[in-house]
């Protein structure tokens, strides 16, 4: 992998800047240079918030993304904005939980996870972010899970420490999701 | 020594407790907030002093003050807040005092917007306060380098005791990137000098002072200051050459975040064989005007130099100094918050190039 990089996209809370902080740590600790950028514009509550990570083995030049390789969408108006700017031949993951809408993006890899669902599964549906997350992490490649756990452990600490196996638990749901989605249109091509 | 992923704003604030500032007077605003809000937790662990002040005007106050007495300070805003501290900044470099103040530029004029913007480019360079003083000013375009910098803001400020100013875009200090600290903990106090206010027991009593009231006098401390100017400017330029350096067809010229964005055009542009080269200045006063000049000197007779700035045209002053004449220089920004994106700067390079 010379070098890559996805939006995360959702409203304020649903926890996308925590998710591209704890990614940027993970490529980091495997020795990759990282940028992790968050759009800070005048939002009210409940806005959206997103941000850009940019994972490159050599040092990155633009941390500034117009047309993300990936993006991860939590709502619907992130969808809406973000799907048209995904690059050619890109990776869209869908939080089916809140977004009923096809991206219509026929050139992409698209990952429909029902993330609220399967973090509840895993122990909480706070955990939606990372249910996400696993599934990006799996689809991409663009770092090993195992980075991530690490991560998601030295991101919850001393009172937090008890959200760290609920987290982990639906960052590897998502792992899992992502992963057959991939088996699925790997066959789908084969057939 | 390992790399810790920061914010440029908590960054910024920990390289100045490593370069041994533990003094800080500022007053929040979007997009620097976090400068303070990172150091109002850590100063007190390391013995600091952290003051929220009740207005920008009183920070920049509260600075001439402690940099009277020799101590190491720090005071840090956005745009708007920067203009309050116009007249302070005056009187203190007319007293030669050595401080650091942080510009996380957001868009103007006016009350303007928070997102980033580089338009506070002429005020850094040329603008604030009245009277015949510069401020040495250095833009970082990543978050290791406002790292670096900030060590070297108080290098240079103690060495030329003057007022020296980080100066970034909102882009910067809201991004993480990794960072390396080059010193550990925190860094040594100013050395001892003869010009404090340090108490004058048993010593003759020191004055700091802007007020002269003799022509003769005031002419020669604006010569002294100008001669300190003139060091500077021969001692302390600082830019970066990228992509072509050898026979580039065609020059950008950016700085900040704006160069970062140049960089990945060039790199686009490169593979398809298009021979461009980056000016970068890492210090926006001094300007490394005989530097661009001699990139400028690499290209082709009548190719032009393209200028890049989130701004509507305020680096390009400098850059047609550096030219003398010599080259036609072609425009390229935006506004508000709007950032030029490396397809725009590669579409504009390919419409330049022959």
């Amino acid at each position: 992998m010379e070098s890559t990089n996805v939006l995360m996209a959702g409203f304020g809370g649903q926890g996308m800047l925590l998710a591209g902080k704890v990614l940027a740590h993970a490529a980091m600790a495997e020795g990759k240079e990282v940028s992790w950028l968050p759009s800070y514009g005048p939002e009210m509550r409940g806005g959206t918030a997103n941000v850009t990570v940019c994972v490159a083995a050599r040092p990155i030049a633009s941390p500034l993304i117009t047309t993300p390789q990936a993006l991860m969408v939590m709502n619907l108006p992130s969808l809406e904005k973000f799907a048209p700017k995904v690059m050619e031949g890109g990776l869209i993951v869908v939080n089916t939980s809140l977004v009923h809408r096809d991206p219509k993006r026929e050139d992409c890899t698209v990952v429909k996870v029902d993330a609220r669902h399967v973090a509840g599964l895993a122990g909480t549906e706070r955990a939606a972010n990372f249910v996400m997350l696993g599934a990006y992490v799996a689809a991409s490649g663009v770092v090993a899970p195992e980075s991530v756990e690490r991560e998601i452990e030295n991101e919850f600490t001393g009172r937090k420490a008890k959200h760290v196996p609920a987290n982990i638990a639906a960052f590897r749901a998502g792992v899992d999701a992502g992963r057959d989605v991939q088996e699925t249109a790997a066959q789908e091509q084969d057939a | 020594m390992t790399k810790v992923l920061m914010k440029g704003n908590e960054a910024l604030g920990e390289a100045a407790i490593r370069a041994g500032c533990v003094h800080f007077f500022g007053y929040p605003i979007t997009p620097q907030t976090e400068v303070p809000e990172y150091l109002v937790k850590r100063l007190p662990e390391v013995g600091g002093t952290f003051v929220q002040a009740e207005s920008e005007i009183a920070s920049i106050n509260m600075i001439y003050g402690a940099a009277g007495t020799g101590v190491k300070c720090l005071t840090s805003s956005s745009s708007p807040g920067i203009s309050l501290m116009a007249e302070g900044l005056s009187y203190i470099a007319a007293c030669e005092l050595p401080c650091v103040l942080i510009n996380i530029m957001r868009a103007g004029p006016g009350l303007g917007g928070i997102l980033p913007a580089q338009s506070d480019y002429h005020q850094a360079t040329r603008g604030h306060g009245h009277g015949d003083y510069q401020l040495i000013v250095l833009a970082p375009a990543s978050v290791q380098e406002a790292v670096d910098l900030m060590t070297l803001a108080f290098e240079l400020s103690e060495t030329y005791r003057n007022p020296v100013m980080v100066c970034a875009d909102g882009m910067i200090g809201q991004m993480m990137e990794p960072v390396e600290f080059p010193t550990e903990g925190r860094g040594e106090p100013m050395a001892d000098n003869d010009w404090a206010l340090t108490g004058s027991e048993g010593r003759e009593r020191r004055i700091v002072n802007s007020l002269y009231l003799s022509p003769e006098d005031l002419d020669a401390h604006n010569r002294k200051l100008k001669a300190k100017y003139d060091l500077i400017a021969e001692k302390e330029v600082r830019h970066e050459l990228y992509g072509e350096t050898e026979s580039p067809d065609l020059l950008l010229v950016a700085f900040g975040t704006m160069a970062r964005i140049c960089k990945s055009a060039i790199d686009d542009l490169q593979a398809g064989g298009a021979k461009v080269a980056l000016f970068r200045p890492i210090t926006l006063k001094p300007w490394p005007y005989a530097a661009c000049r001699e990139a400028m000197d690499l290209l082709p007779a009548d190719a032009p130099v393209l200028n890049v700035e989130m701004s509507m045209g305020q680096l390009i002053d400098d850059v047609r100094l550096a030219g003398e004449g010599s080259r036609r220089v072609e425009f390229l920004g935006a506004a508000g918050g709007v950032v030029p994106t490396p397809e725009q700067v590669a579409a504009k390079i390919r419409e330049l190039l022959p």
